[in-house]
């Protein structure tokens, strides 16, 4: 075997390394055996089992089982889900990437931690947290307009708040703040105060215009609530519908891959964008042409994991869904209903389709990271 | 001197030469307060819309403190066994060579990539009593061949029989499955940087395979292991989709804090709800920094090795 010490013993006596070195060759295939059994037992019987049972009853019932309507219905919804949360989580994994590894600023390290997040919480807190915010108990009372001036009001006096802290902190320790951030406060001050006029006045009277066609002419109401008019005719489902859908998927998979994207760039390193830089390139020219080429197989590596997260997300999904048949049923939630239903080898060809999927996102990953550790080392 | 150039200026010297900063600034900053910290931020503040005493009474009832018990106590155990095996699968898959070593090295990251649904009804598949393994486990399959008829036989085949589906013990099968990979891979690296120099000195100044394993190696291991073990932990609090098929979701006996919430919100029981997410995100955070916490231990203690 391997490791076995050599040029010992010219006198027959036995070679005291060799002992403390390795162990006994029965232990070694002991433990070869037990990690087999146990990766076999947890790993491979899951995965045949799904096989196993999809084709159980022969492939008509595969088929049939896959392209019935409802099927069809998950599927197409699964992937526009999936492909929403993928472009989302691909222009910030970028744009995080590049802020990370290219600048050098205070928070950094909290920034790293609060994208990371998301890998913390529980996929069924990513569903309730949009429950709590578009439900029809929630802050929008399930009609986002309710929520555009609140959110608008919350998010500018945070910021500047924020924004004078900065200034004070930047003035004891870097410099006295310089006339951009007293643009940036000047901006902010009026924001507030055109919000809580202005914006608070049409605000209002959005409400009162909302109120009219609701009095009949008696003066009795036609229906219940503005929330319930304004969910009839004027607003954008999000809870029970793909918008929120597509919102809990895109929370799960935050950070894949932003996460997988900056060990790359950073062992890439910025001497060639700055090379490129000082020969005269723009900011894009440098993106397209020298880091995108650079960093492609770790942004792939960041999708295909993203990808497999997405189209398999089943707690997050599985709040906000509503579990409308045909509708609002991604795949895992219809392998749910159709495993609670008894039919099991329908649940099943669902589940060998994403089986399948995790089983080409293995083959992939293990093939670019093969790339990867010849590209950059030990980068992953 | 330097009080006479601006800020702006200073700062661009110090964050670097590249352009973009802004814009890249502006698009991480937007997104994760829109999707992540705006969401979390309703969270809490539903919560405290319920008052102290109102969390602590919707978090008191018997039903919610056995879901907490049942939560972080099987995690824990599936934790532990990820652990136990976890170092013994890295250490396999690093020191030894057998064939299937890069397939089974690759299959590793299985419950990763495979959807928690499908990993939930395939292990559930597996341990009913008709299944793969649960067949093995009950014993009328195994010892008799038949089930009993006769009534006396029936006691003993209850007393015999281990149910893994609807019991705890199924949450525990579940938990590992998807645990497994975050101890191997914390691990696996450190181990293959050990490098055998260490052994060797310690196997010439006379230390015997126990001792270069249990004071040689397992130190070096240690900030590895704990990091994968608490990465398993905060794993197992969360997971949903795999456990609430193998655990049937009995009252006061299978059920998991996750699926409490959902249950919780499809009885419209929004409070109820909120305070419980609430709990779980704050233990969520705990974790989360102990993590952070661990892993730069892990670093530094690299770092400090040459």
């Amino acid at each position: 075997m391997s490791g076995a010490p050599v040029g010992h013993g010219a006198l027959g006596a036995p070679p005291p390394q060799r002992a403390g070195l390795s162990e006994p060759r029965w232990v070694r295939w002991l433990l070869i055996g037990i990690v087999l059994t146990f990766l076999s037992t947890f790993l491979l019987l899951p995965l045949a089992v799904v096989f196993h049972e999809a084709f159980r009853k022969g492939i008509e019932v595969y088929f049939k089982a896959l392209t019935e309507p409802v099927a069809l219905a998950a599927i197409k919804l699964t992937l526009i889900a999936a492909f929403i949360a993928l472009v989302a989580n691909t222009i910030f994994g970028v744009a995080a990437a590049w802020l990370v590894t290219r600048f050098r600023f205070p928070g950094k390290s909290i920034l790293l931690s609060l994208i990371d997040l998301p890998f913390a919480i529980s996929p069924v807190i990513a569903g309730l947290v949009f429950v709590l915010i578009f439900g029809a108990q929630g802050w929008a009372g399930g009609r986002p307009i309710a929520f555009i001036w609140p959110a608008l009001w919350w998010v500018t006096t945070i910021g500047a708040i924020a924004w004078v802290i900065y200034g004070i902190w930047a003035w004891f320790t870097i410099a006295r703040p310089g006339w951009l951030w007293w643009v940036g406060l000047a901006a902010l001050a009026l924001a507030i105060l055109i919000e809580n006029g202005p914006v608070l006045a049409w605000y209002s009277s959005l409400f009162n215009e909302v109120f009219q066609p609701l009095v009949t002419a008696d003066g009795k109401r036609q229906i219940a609530t503005i929330a319930d008019w304004l969910a009839s005719e004027h607003d954008l489902p999000v809870i029970f519908a793909t918008p929120g859908i597509a919102l809990a998927t895109a929370f799960v998979t935050f950070p894949f891959v932003a996460r997988e994207l900056i060990p790359v760039m950073q062992s890439v390193g910025q001497e060639e964008e700055q090379a490129a830089m000082s020969l005269g390139a723009g900011g894009w020219t440098i993106f397209w042409r020298i880091t995108i080429p650079n960093v492609k197989w770790g942004l792939l590596y960041g999708l295909i994991l993203c990808n497999a997260r997405a189209m398999g997300e089943f707690g997050a999904v599985s709040v906000v869904s509503g579990h409308i048949r045909g509708q609002t049923n991604t795949m895992p939630l219809h392998i749910e209903i159709l495993f609670n239903e008894y039919q099991f080898a329908s649940a099943f060809a669902i589940a060998s389709l994403l089986a399948g999927l995790a089983l080409v996102t293995l083959v992939i990953k293990t093939v670019i990271e093969h790339r990867l550790s010849r590209q950059v080392g030990k980068a992953l | 001197m330097s009080t006479s150039i601006p800020i702006h200026r200073r700062w661009r010297s110090r964050l670097g030469i590249l352009p973009g900063f802004g814009l890249s600034l502006g698009i991480t900053v937007t997104w994760l307060s829109v999707l992540v910290l705006i969401p979390l931020a309703a969270l809490f503040i539903h919560a405290s819309g319920l008052g102290l005493s109102g969390l602590w009474a919707k978090l008191s009832t018997p039903r919610v403190i056995h879901a907490f018990q049942v939560t972080f106590g099987v995690s824990l155990v599936a934790a532990v066994v990820n652990l136990v095996f976890g170092l013994l699968t890295a250490w396999v898959l690093v020191r030894y060579r057998f064939p299937g070593r890069r397939f089974f090295d690759a299959i590793v990251d299985l419950p990763f990539a495979l959807p928690t649904a499908v990993a939930g009804i395939s292990l559930t598949a597996l341990f009913a009593p008709n299944g793969w393994i649960g067949g093995w486990l009950d014993p009328s399959g195994l010892v008799l061949g038949v089930r009993p008829t006769d009534q006396a036989l029936w006691q003993w085949y209850d007393y015999l029989r281990f149910e893994v589906n609807y019991t705890q013990f199924g949450i525990g099968v579940a938990l590992t499955f998807i645990g497994l990979p975050f101890v191997i891979r914390t691990v696996q690296p450190v181990l293959e940087e050990i490098s055998k120099d260490t052994e060797e000195a310690a196997a010439c100044l006379g230390a015997n395979r126990w001792q270069i394993i249990f004071r040689v190696i397992l130190p070096e291991l240690l900030p590895a292991i704990i990091t994968g073990f608490a990465l398993a932990f905060a794993r197992a609090i969360g997971e949903y989709g795999s456990v609430v098929f193998i655990s049937g979701s009995k009252y006061l006996q299978t059920e998991i804090v996750p699926h409490l919430i959902i249950i919780k919100l499809e009885e419209y029981d929004y409070q109820g709800a909120t305070a419980l997410g609430a709990a779980m995100l704050v233990v969520s955070f705990i974790m989360l920094l102990t993590v952070n916490f661990l892993q730069r231990w892990a670093e530094r203690r690299a770092g400090d090795r040459p």
